[in-house]
C-alpha cells in the first residue's frame, strides 16, 4: 500500500532532470525490485516459469527436454553434494590430512570447481549493481567497469614482473578495483552534477571499454603481447600475479582462493548496506530522493559514491578473473564477455539481497558452465544451442522477475487498477 | 512554404547564432584544407583557420549562444589538431584514405542502420516509453529478414524481398508488444524490460539461427534476390554525385522518405502533438482526452517495426548474410545517435551520419595507417555522447515523462 501511495505521488510531481526524464522512476523500481516482500517465493517461481518456457524451446527442436536439463545439471558439478563417502584432505600450510565426507577428485568435483570459478566474478558484478540499485541508481555499465578492472589488472600483472608475489596479486586487484570505481564514477559524478542519466552514459561507457580494449589488445596496440605479434592476445600476467589455486589441478583451471573474496565481498555488502551510516544514506537517497534531501542527506555525494563503490566491486570482478584463471586476455573475448549482463540478471533475481545474490550468481555460473561447450555431450543437446538457451533463460528471469508473479496469478495487479479508477 | 522562408527573413546575420555556425565551418575548413584533393602541406594555414574558429566561438559564447559557441572551440581545436596531424602524414597515404565519394558513400550505407534504430527510438520515447531495446529489435529484423526473405525466394522470386521486410517488421513489433505490455499495463520499469528483450533477441535469433542453419551459416545466393540496389545511369557521369547517388540500396532512399515523414508527422501534425504531449506531460494529455495507453502501445510498436526494417537492410540489404549477434551495438549507438541529436529527428539524422562517418573512416583507415586507429574510431560516437549528455555541446533533455509508467486515474 505505501509503495503505490508513494508512486502515485511521483507520478503528480514531474522533475525533469537527466535525459531519460529525471530520478522518479527509481521509486517504482526500488520498491519493485529491492523490496523483500514475498520472499524467496517469487524468484523460485520466476526461475521456474523461465527453465519450463526454455524447455519447450527445447522440444520445438525435437529433443527431451527433461534428458537435457539432467545433462546440463550434471556438467555443473551441483551433484558433487550427493556423493556422500568416507575420504580425506590435506590441511592448507601442513602435511596433515583430515576427515572429509565428498570426493574431491570426482569428475563431479572438477565440474563444480569450473562452476565456481564462473560464479566468481558473476557474484561481484551482481552486488555492483546491487548497490547502485540500493541508492536508485541503474548501473548497466557492469560490463565495462568489468572490463575495465580486468585491462587494469593485465596491465599492472605483466608489468612489474619483480615484485614480491603478494604484493603483486595485491596491486592488481587494488588497482583494477579502483579503475572500476573510476570508470562507474565517471558516470556518478554527470548523475550528481548535470543530472546526466546513469543508464545512457554507463551504456556508452560500456562500448567505449569494448573498443578502448579492441584497441589495446589488437594488433600492434599497446598491450599485445611481445612474442607473437600475429595474435591479437596480451602477455600472460607473472606468476607473482596469479592467485593461489587451492583446489583442482594447477595447469588445469583450478579454483582460486578468489571465490572466497567474492564471498567475503558479499558480507562487506551486507554490513556496508545495514550497518553503516553510508548504507544508511545509499538507501534513504535510493527510498525517496526528496526526503533524504530534507533530511540532510547530500542526494549528490551518495550519487556519485554508490557508483564508485559500484564500480569497485566491478572492476574487482575482473581483476579476479584476471589473476584468478584467465591470466591474459585476447581480443576477440572482449565483445562476446557477459559477465555484467548476467551479473544483472543475478541481482535482479535475487532481489537485490546479499543472500539472494550468492544463490542467484550460484545458478547463473551452474548453468553457464553446465551448457558450456566443455561440459554438455553434442550427441544429448548441441552446446551452441544451448549456450543461446542460456541467454533466453536469463532474458526470461529480467522480464518476469519484476512482476511479482503471484499477485499477477491472482489477478492483483489489474484488480489494483480497475479499484484505483 | 511560407513558414520558411519567414524563418529565414528573421534571421540576424550579425548574430552570436550565425558567427557560431561560420566558427564550426571554419573549423571542418582548417582540416579539410589538408585533405584531398586541396592537400596543404603546411600545418600554418589550419592552426590559422583553427584560431578563426575558436574567437569566433568564443565571441557567441560571450553573447549567451553557448552551445553553438563551445561547438565551434570545439571545432577549431579539432580541424587544428587533426590539420597539424595530417600534415605529417604522406600524401599517398592521405589520398589512400580520404576518397570523398566513396568516404560519403560508406557513411550513407553505415548510417543506415542507425537513422532506422533512431527513429524508431524517437516515437517510442517521445511518447514516454524508454526503450534500450533498439539493439534487440535490430536483431531480431536482422534475422526474421533473412529467414523469411529465405522462405519467400522459392514463390516470390526476385520480389522476396517485400516478404522479408514484411516479415522482419512483424517480428520486430511483435518484440515490441511485449515491451509495450511490461512497461505500459504491467508498469515494469522500462529499462529492465529493455535489457530483458535485448537478451531475449539474442538468445531467441542465435537459438533459431543454430537450429536452421547451424555451421553452414545462410546460403550463399541472397545477394542476388536482396534488397535491391537503385541504379540512377543518369547520374553516372556527374561529378562527385554520380559516384555517391547513383548506386544505393533502396533502403537508404526509404530512410530519408522516413526521416521527412517522420519531421512533418511528429512536428506538423495533431497525431504528433498528441505523441508529444503523451511524452511530456501524459495527465495533461489524458485530461484534454487523449488515451495514453494507446498512444503509447502504438509508438511503441511502431518503433518495433521500424527498428527491424534497420536489422533487415543490414543482414539483406547490406552484408547479405546473418550472425549470432551480428548487430553487435549499432542498436546501442542509433540510441547515442538519439540523445546525441536532442530527440529531434534532423539532428538525430545529423548525428547518425556524424556516427556513420567514424565507421567508414575506421573502415577505410587500416588500408594505410594499421587497424589500431580504425578500432579507436569505433569508441568516438560513444565518448561524443557522453560528452552530449555531459552538457559540454549543449544539453541534452528527453521527453520529460519518459521512463514513467502513467496510472489512470
Amino acid at each position: 500500500m505505501s509503495d503505490e501511495l508513494l508512486s502515485e505521488e511521483f507520478e503528480e510531481t514531474p522533475t525533469p532532470t537527466g535525459p531519460l526524464g529525471g530520478s522518479s522512476p527509481q521509486q517504482n523500481f526500488v520498491s519493485r525490485y529491492g523490496s523483500k516482500a514475498g520472499g524467496a517465493l517469487g524468484p523460485v517461481i520466476t526461475t521456474i516459469f523461465a527453465f519450463l518456457m526454455a524447455g519447450i524451446a527445447v522440444a520445438v527442436v525435437g529433443k527431451n527436454p527433461l534428458k537435457v536439463y539432467r545433462s546440463i545439471f550434471d556438467g555443473t558439478g551441483l551433484n558433487f553434494f550427493a556423493h556422500f563417502g568416507s575420504y580425506s584432505i590435506r590441511l592448507p600450510f601442513s602435511t596433515q590430512h583430515v576427515w572429509f565426507w565428498w570426493d574431491t577428485s570426482s569428475i563431479a568435483a572438477m565440474n563444480l570447481q569450473q562452476t565456481l570459478l564462473i560464479t566468481t566474478p558473476i557474484i561481484l558484478t551482481a552486488v555492483a549493481l546491487g548497490f547502485a540499485f540500493r541508492c536508485g541508481l541503474f548501473n548497466i555499465g557492469g560490463q565495462g567497469q568489468y572490463l575495465v578492472g580486468a585491462y587494469f589488472a593485465v596491465w599492472i600483472g605483466t608489468s612489474f614482473v619483480n615484485l614480491n608475489p603478494f604484493l603483486h596479486v595485491l596491486a592488481c586487484l587494488v588497482i583494477g578495483s579502483l579503475a572500476g570505481a573510476f570508470y562507474a564514477g565517471i558516470a556518478g559524478l554527470l548523475k550528481a552534477t548535470v543530472g546526466a542519466h546513469e543508464v545512457i552514459t554507463t551504456i556508452m561507457l560500456n562500448w567505449t571499454a569494448i573498443w578502448v580494449g579492441e584497441w589495446l589488445f589488437g594488433q600492434q596496440g599497446p598491450l599485445q603481447n611481445t612474442s607473437q605479434p600475429a595474435i591479437p592476445i596480451s602477455n600472460t600476467i607473472a606468476d607473482g600475479a596469479k592467485l593461489p589455486i587451492f583446489w583442482g589441478p594447477k595447469l588445469l583451471q583450478g579454483l582460486s582462493i578468489g571465490i572466497f573474496i567474492s564471498v567475503g565481498m558479499l558480507v562487506v555488502y551486507w554490513v556496508v548496506i545495514n550497518r553503516t551510516t553510508l548504507g544508511f544514506e545509499v538507501r534513504a537517497v535510493g527510498f525517496n530522493p526528496e526526503a533524504a534531501r530534507y533530511g540532510g542527506v547530500s542526494v549528490a555525494r551518495n550519487y556519485f559514491l554508490a557508483m564508485a563503490i559500484s564500480g569497485l566491486f566491478a572492476g574487482l570482478a575482473g581483476a579476479l578473473d584476471i589473476t584468478g584463471w584467465e591470466y591474459q586476455i585476447g581480443q576477440l573475448d572482449i565483445p562476446v564477455s557477459q559477465v555484467g549482463f548476467i551479473g544483472l540478471a543475478a541481482a535482479l533475481l535475487g532481489r537485490n539481497t546479499a543472500v539472494g545474490i550468492g544463490f542467484a550468481s550460484l545458478l547463473f555460473g551452474a548453468l553457464i558452465n553446465g551448457t558450456s561447450g566443455r561440459q554438455l555431450d553434442p550427441s544429448v543437446f548441441s552446446p551452441d544451442l544451448a549456450g543461446n538457451l542460456t541467454t533466453i533463460i536469463q532474458g526470461l528471469v529480467i522480464l518476469f522477475v519484476g512482476l511479482n508473479l503471484t499477485t499477477l496469478v491472482s489477478g492483483g495487479v489489474f484488480r489494483r487498477r480497475r479499484r484505483a479508477t | 512554404m511560407t513558414a520558411l522562408t519567414g524563418r529565414i527573413g528573421h534571421i540576424d546575420w550579425r548574430g552570436p547564432k550565425v558567427v557560431g555556425i561560420v566558427g564550426i565551418a571554419l573549423g571542418v575548413l582548417a582540416f579539410w584544407i589538408v585533405l584531398p584533393p586541396v592537400t596543404t602541406r603546411s600545418p600554418l594555414l589550419s592552426i590559422l583557420i583553427g584560431i578563426l574558429a575558436i574567437f569566433a566561438g568564443i565571441w557567441s559564447v560571450s553573447r549567451d549562444e553557448k552551445r553553438i559557441g563551445f561547438g565551434a572551440v570545439a571545432a577549431g581545436l579539432a580541424g587544428i589538431f587533426f590539420g597539424v596531424l595530417a600534415t605529417y602524414s604522406s600524401t599517398t597515404n592521405l589520398s589512400a584514405v580520404v576518397v570523398w565519394s566513396s568516404l560519403i558513400a560508406a557513411t550513407l550505407r553505415y548510417a543506415t542502420p542507425l537513422i532506422y534504430a533512431a527513429i524508431g527510438g524517437l516515437y517510442c520515447e517521445r511518447s514516454g516509453v524508454v526503450n534500450v531495446a533498439l539493439e534487440g529489435m535490430l536483431l531480431t529484423g536482422a534475422f526474421f529478414g533473412i529467414w523469411t526473405i529465405i522462405w519467400a525466394h522459392s514463390w516470390a522470386g526476385s520480389w522476396a524481398w517485400v516478404i522479408g521486410l514484411t516479415g522482419a517488421a512483424l517480428a520486430g513489433m511483435a518484440l515490441a508488444t511485449i515491451h509495450a505490455v511490461w512497461s505500459i499495463s504491467l508498469k515494469v520499469d522500462q529499462i529492465i524490460t529493455g535489457t530483458a528483450l535485448n537478451f531475449l533477441a539474442l538468445g531467441i535469433t542465435g537459438y533459431i539461427f543454430i537450429d536452421k542453419y547451424g555451421s553452414s551459416g545462410t546460403p550463399g545466393n541472397i545477394t542476388d534476390y536482396g534488397i535491391p540496389d537503385i541504379h540512377l545511369n543518369f547520374l553516372q557521369n556527374w561529378y562527385f554525385i554520380g559516384p555517391i547517388l547513383g548506386q544505393l540500396n533502396l533502403m537508404i532512399w526509404l530512410s530519408w522518405v522516413l526521416l521527412i515523414g517522420t519531421y512533418f508527422f511528429v512536428f506538423r501534425t495533431p497525431y504528433g502533438l498528441r505523441l508529444r504531449s503523451v511524452g511530456e506531460h501524459p495527465r495533461a494529455a489524458d485530461t484534454v482526452g487523449i488515451s495514453v495507453y494507446k498512444v503509447r502501445y502504438v509508438a511503441v510498436i511502431a518503433s518495433g517495426g521500424i527498428a527491424a526494417l534497420g536489422g533487415a537492410y543490414l543482414s539483406i540489404g547490406f552484408v547479405h548474410s546473418f550472425n549470432e549477434n551480428m548487430t553487435q551495438g549499432i542498436g546501442f549507438i542509433g540510441l547515442a545517435a538519439l540523445v546525441f541529436g536532442k530527440w529531434r529527428p534532423m539532428m538525430t539524422y545529423a548525428a547518425t551520419l556524424l556516427f556513420g562517418f567514424c565507421s567508414a573512416l575506421a573502415d577505410r583507415l587500416p588500408t594505410a595507417y594499421g587497424d589500431q586507429w580504425g578500432t579507436l574510431f569505433q569508441a568516438l560516437p560513444y565518448v561524443l555522447t557522453i560528452i552530449a549528455v555531459a552538457g559540454l555541446i549543449g544539453r541534452s533533455v528527453g521527453p520529460a515523462a519518459a521512463g514513467r509508467p502513467y496510472d489512470k486515474q
